[in-house]
């Protein structure tokens, strides 16, 4: 009888996991598989070579660039950090429950829209003919109008925007199980403000912001869009680098050297980021 | 004597709801002052307020003569032990402990000196490495007074500390509990609803009813001479018999029961003749088949319905001839009364000077009364 419902339990389970397998083979693991491939194989020839990946190395505007997207995608998530905490802790804390709910939709609402259509929308307010330039032409601050996109302010806080729901929703999640009694507490035993969030509060949402962290960190790092639209050219992207070299100089080998690259090193930088702060994934996940 | 906390017509409103009445209270250095209410009656209330947490409507609180009005929580010389004590997860022991005197900014020799000597004083040495989540009910409650007391404040608010424990470790708590503060000596000033905890380990007890005290008293002031019908109810067990006061020819009250009988009654009580009263006599009061005909005892014949046996607390559940209520009355546990069972006919008597009335009132302890 026992190896009967053995066997049920186990056709249920081929029945359900097939497609999933299916998905996940054809879809994910054997394209990257032949990416795999291709990154250790030169332009013309066929022979294992490790040229494209030490071409990484060898030439500084490859490395250079992949430095400065890593450093910027750190900074993004430092400030999407900043701005996260507090919203989260007025929706979990402050607000009622009513409010708290439709600041909540108020925060979703955005990302109905493409991000395409978002960025669209930022560069209607600031570019040099848009709306904020205008307006402040037209209020006598500014004498003629100003070029605001195409700077790394803008691409950064374009980034911080497109990115700050994915750390807001793990905040709040942790952050609705913290109890007011702890802040309470804390206040009663002679803390500050500032002593409270960095001895309380942050320290009890640290999972959510790690997760929320690595889910941003992945996000801006392997952004196409944004960077490109609100950076402009001089953006100098990593994403950048992947697509030139596989769409514009037909080099799939290089291209996917460069895409192993991103994920090898964005993966040891969270690796070692948890090693710094004690966190280990599976604390985080759960 | 010092005074150490002093409540001065302290009132709270939330928008037309009136937590707190024009509450007075002073309590001396030292010593163990509780609040006993039923739910709701706005003791937690009081307690926030005096914490700092919530600004009064009116009145004024002073600690040791230095009005608190405009002071924040973490700058009032009080600390609050939580009723879920608020332990801080993230923290161990030791750190717990500490964060009070880290956050007034001491050296960490002196911390540690402190947090050894409080964690020894309150039973738990070498404890300090552990997490909160190692620790028993019981711990957990001692480090959340040590946390509090690590900072020597003027008054240590405690807000039903007990309330989540099992009934054998609350009974233990209120013993550690009394011994702790007569150890320590801080003033403690303690939230119930159980007057259990309160008459236990308590030098004087509020009894709050409704945002107001009824009365303040010592628990034996408040057990033997209640001020208030709610009161005598509250503090523990009594017998309510309902009445109609009448005067005699000499110009003395006597009380005319459900079933038509007279008693008499004794003490100086606010009476008036006509009027439905609540005569309140204790289980203990009440003398199963008393000897003597003493002039001042009242007897009324009654019915046993039940024998409610527990041991040194065992009673009698009785029903007098003739109206249809239900009496305790204390089963001393001496083998005299050993022959008694479900439905045997009793005398029960008390002496008139052990009964207490009041005018009726129209107030409900629990919501099924």
């Amino acid at each position: 009888m026992t190896t009967n419902r053995k066997r049920r339990i186990k056709w249920g389970f081929v029945v359900f996991f097939t497609p999933v397998f299916l998905w996940l083979l054809l879809l994910i693991v054997l394209p990257q598989l032949e990416l795999l491939r291709l990154s250790f194989v030169g332009t013309g020839g066929s022979g294992f070579t490790l040229r494209n990946y030490l071409a990484f190395f060898k030439e500084p505007i490859y490395w250079l660039t992949f430095v400065r997207t890593a450093s910027y995608a750190i900074l993004v998530t430092l400030i999407v950090i900043v701005v996260a905490l507090p919203v989260s802790f007025y929706i979990t804390k402050i607000a009622r429950v009513r409010a708290s709910g439709f600041l909540m939709v108020l925060l979703l609402v955005p990302f109905w829209v493409s991000e395409l259509i978002r960025v669209y929308g930022w560069m209607i307010l600031l570019r040099e003919s848009g709306v904020i330039n205008q307006l402040l032409v037209r209020i006598g601050l500014f004498r003629q109008p100003v070029e605001m996109l195409y700077n790394d302010v803008t691409m950064i806080m374009g980034l911080v925007y497109t990115s700050m729901l994915f750390m807001v929703i793990p905040v709040i999640g942790v952050m609705e199980g913290l109890d007011d009694a702890l802040i309470e507490a804390a206040y009663d035993l002679g803390a500050k403000k500032l002593a409270i969030w960095r001895t309380i509060i942050i320290p009890y949402c640290m999972p959510g912001i790690i997760s929320g962290s690595i889910i941003v960190f992945m996000l801006v790092l392997g952004s196409y869009l944004t960077p490109n639209l609100m950076g402009g050219k001089n953006s100098l992207w990593f994403t950048e680098q992947i697509y030139n070299q596989i769409i514009i100089y037909f080099n799939w080998n290089q291209g996917a050297a460069f895409g192993f690259l991103l994920l090898a090193l964005s993966s040891l930088i969270i690796w070692a980021v948890l090693r710094l702060t004690g966190q280990s994934l599976k604390k985080v996940i759960k | 004597m010092q005074i150490a906390l002093s409540v001065k017509n302290v009132t709270k409103r939330f928008g037309d709801f009136v937590a707190v009445d024009d509450v007075s209270l002073s309590v001396e250095d030292g010593k163990f002052f509780s609040i006993l209410g039923p739910s709701g009656c706005g003791k937690t209330t009081l307690l926030r307020m005096i914490a700092g947490f919530y600004e009064q409507s009116g009145g004024t609180i002073e600690l040791r003569g230095q009005d608190m009005t405009d002071v924040e929580p973490n700058k009032r010389p009080v600390n609050l032990v939580f009723q879920n004590l608020a332990l801080f997860p993230m923290m161990n022991v030791y750190e717990n402990i500490a964060f009070g005197l880290r956050r007034r900014g001491e050296k960490s020799p002196a911390i540690a000196k402190k947090v050894n000597g409080l964690l020894e004083r309150v039973g738990l040495p070498g404890a300090g490495k552990k997490t909160i989540d190692q620790l028993s009910g019981g711990q957990r409650q001692r480090i959340a007074i040590a946390r509090c007391l690590v900072l020597d404040p003027t008054v240590l608010l405690l807000d039903e500390p007990l309330g989540a424990l099992d009934a054998k470790l609350r009974e233990h708590m209120k013993v550690e509990l009394k011994k702790l503060q007569a150890q320590v000596g801080t003033t403690f000033v303690y939230i119930t609803h159980d007057q259990s905890e309160a008459m236990v380990m308590s030098d004087a007890v509020a009894v709050m009813n409704a945002g107001r005290f009824e009365q303040i008293g010592t628990p034996q002031e408040l057990y033997h001479n209640p001020a208030s019908s709610f009161v005598a109810q509250f503090v523990g067990n009594n017998n309510k018999l309902r009445a109609v006061m009448h005067k005699d020819e000499r110009g003395g009250f006597f009380a005319r029961y459900g079933n038509g009988m007279d008693f008499k009654v004794d003490g100086a009580f606010d009476l008036s003749g006509g009027d439905a009263y609540d005569l309140f006599v204790r289980p203990e009061s009440l003398v199963i088949n008393p000897v003597e005909a003493k002039q001042e005892l009242n007897v009324m014949p009654a019915a046993v319905k039940a024998i409610l046996f527990d041991g040194g607390n065992s009673r009698l559940l009785v029903t007098p001839d003739g109206f249809a209520d239900e009496l305790v009355v204390a089963l001393p546990q001496t083998k005299q009364f050993d022959h008694i069972r479900a439905g045997d006919r009793v005398r029960i008597g008390w002496d008139a000077s052990k009964s207490v009335c009041f005018k009726r009132a129209d107030w409900k302890i629990y919501d099924d009364e």
